[in-house]
């Protein structure tokens, strides 16, 4: 537990040292959301809602894929050293699921001042694109590890990633499209559970399954 | 010629699967009419894919308890001849779709599970692709199996059961609904068809396997 802070520490403080790769991501999210301004204006809510999740799968991609790229071999053999597999695999998912947090976060806020903000109930889309976001770096971060065993890597986890991650994409733009309006569907529970549990299964695999990865 | 026991009887099903599944009764049933025959061979696929991917993650997850190549190359072989079957299945659900939904691809959930499956697997072999070094290539590919399979569930067995969709089946059953079919196409179905493309499916499997040992034996000796 404390070798998990210690590394989840280590990462953090390694974001605000290096500056440049956190205002990168965050420049990243910026540009994009103005592009997409430029190209579409002011969308109807389904398009509002479609571009939204589309631009967080993108902001994922590239602010989770670095997590294993940025360590080369000397550092792995280092954390090696130091840690077990499953703190290691466990304090990279803590930290990239609170980057991605803010990512959502600013993501949203840059939506709603350039793009309207078509939604209702403010609280619940904030409560959904934190859920989505957290679910949408859990199995990114995993598959950065495998990508950054193979050559191309950048390529390879858009190969990787995007046919795993449409069905939860799929649901969390039907669960998000339920913000537009004040109205509740009575699905709703069940697409939270099964996205849930669906993030349970993503933690568990990679506890199971990084051992196998890192050691060389 | 010396043929084990399964395999004549692949040959068997399949020669029987031929004759009754063309010539065999079959309920009368508007739209779909007499390609309602299209079963034994549509839904079979899928029931072959399946055993097929399942097969090739036990193999990658015995890869990863012994370490032995052997697993690897069950393991990817296997899901070859799964990739195989899922676009058969693609194809012949495609063709029917044409004829009873009007249109060859209409976005239905199942159609979109099915094609996820497809790229899912095709990203592993691309992935096998991109790593030289074999032991590394046979692990990291091992945890990618494991890995997307179980995402594949969801999208497979749980999402078609929570959607509305064209394709027959939809509260319950991911894929099918048994009362379509009456008797006469169930004595075929499921001893016949089910069986018989599955065995094909492993026939195929353990050839290209032998195939594949037998290159690396010569590479050893060369």
């Amino acid at each position: 537990m404390k070798k998990i802070f210690a590394l989840l520490r280590k990462d953090i403080l390694l974001e605000f040292r290096q500056q440049y790769s956190l205002y990168g991501i965050l420049l990243y999210v910026a540009s994009t959301v103005f592009v997409l301004y430029l190209a579409m204006g002011q969308p109807e809510d389904h398009v509002w809602n479609g571009l939204f999740w589309m631009i967080q799968l993108f902001i994922c991609v590239n602010g989770v894929a670095k997590s294993f790229l940025q360590e080369n071999r000397g550092r792995m053999l280092y954390y090696y050293s130091l840690a077990g597999a499953r703190e290691f695999i466990l304090s990279k998912l803590l930290f990239n699921t609170l980057l991605m947090a803010l990512l959502s976060v600013l993501c949203w806020l840059l939506f709603s001042l350039l793009l309207g903000n078509p939604v209702r109930a403010g609280l619940r889309f904030l409560a959904i694109s934190l859920f989505g976001g957290f679910g949408l770096s859990l199995v990114f971060t995993f598959l950065s590890a495998i990508a950054a065993r193979a050559q191309q890597n950048a390529a390879m986890m858009a190969i990787l990633g995007f046919p795993l991650v449409i069905t939860q994409l799929l649901l969390l733009m039907k669960l998000s499209n339920t913000a537009f309006s004040q109205v509740l569907q009575n699905s709703l529970p069940q697409m939270v559970l099964l996205l849930a549990g669906l993030d349970a299964a993503v933690v568990v695999l990679a506890l199971i399954l990084f051992p196998f990865l890192w050691k060389d | 010629m010396r043929l084990s026991w399964w395999k004549i009887l692949c040959i068997i099903q399949l020669l029987a699967l031929a004759v009754a599944g063309f010539i065999g009764g079959v309920p009368a049933k508007p739209i779909i009419n007499e390609s309602i025959r299209n079963l034994y061979f549509h839904v079979s696929m899928w029931f072959a894919m399946m055993v097929l991917f399942t097969v090739a993650l036990v193999n990658a997850i015995k890869y990863l308890r012994t370490g032995n190549l052997k697993y690897d190359v069950y393991a990817v072989e296997y899901t070859f001849s799964g990739i195989v079957f899922c676009i058969l299945g693609l194809v012949t659900g495609m063709i029917w779709a044409n004829y009873t939904w009007g249109k060859a691809w209409s976005n239905d959930p199942k159609q979109t599970g099915a094609a996820i499956a497809l790229l899912i697997y095709l990203a592993y072999l691309v992935l096998r692709g991109s790593l030289t070094d074999i032991d590394k290539r046979a692990r990291v590919s091992a945890v990618y199996n494991v890995f997307a399979f179980f995402m594949l569930i969801p999208t497979l067995w749980v999402i078609p059961r929570l959607l509305e969709s064209l394709h027959p089946g939809g509260m319950g059953n991911p894929a099918f609904n048994t009362e379509d079919a009456d008797v006469r196409m169930r004595i075929i179905f499921w001893p016949l068809a089910v069986p018989g493309w599955t065995l094909l499916g492993v026939w195929i499997t353990t050839l290209r396997i032998r195939v594949k040992m037998l290159e690396e034996k010569k590479l050893q000796h060369a």
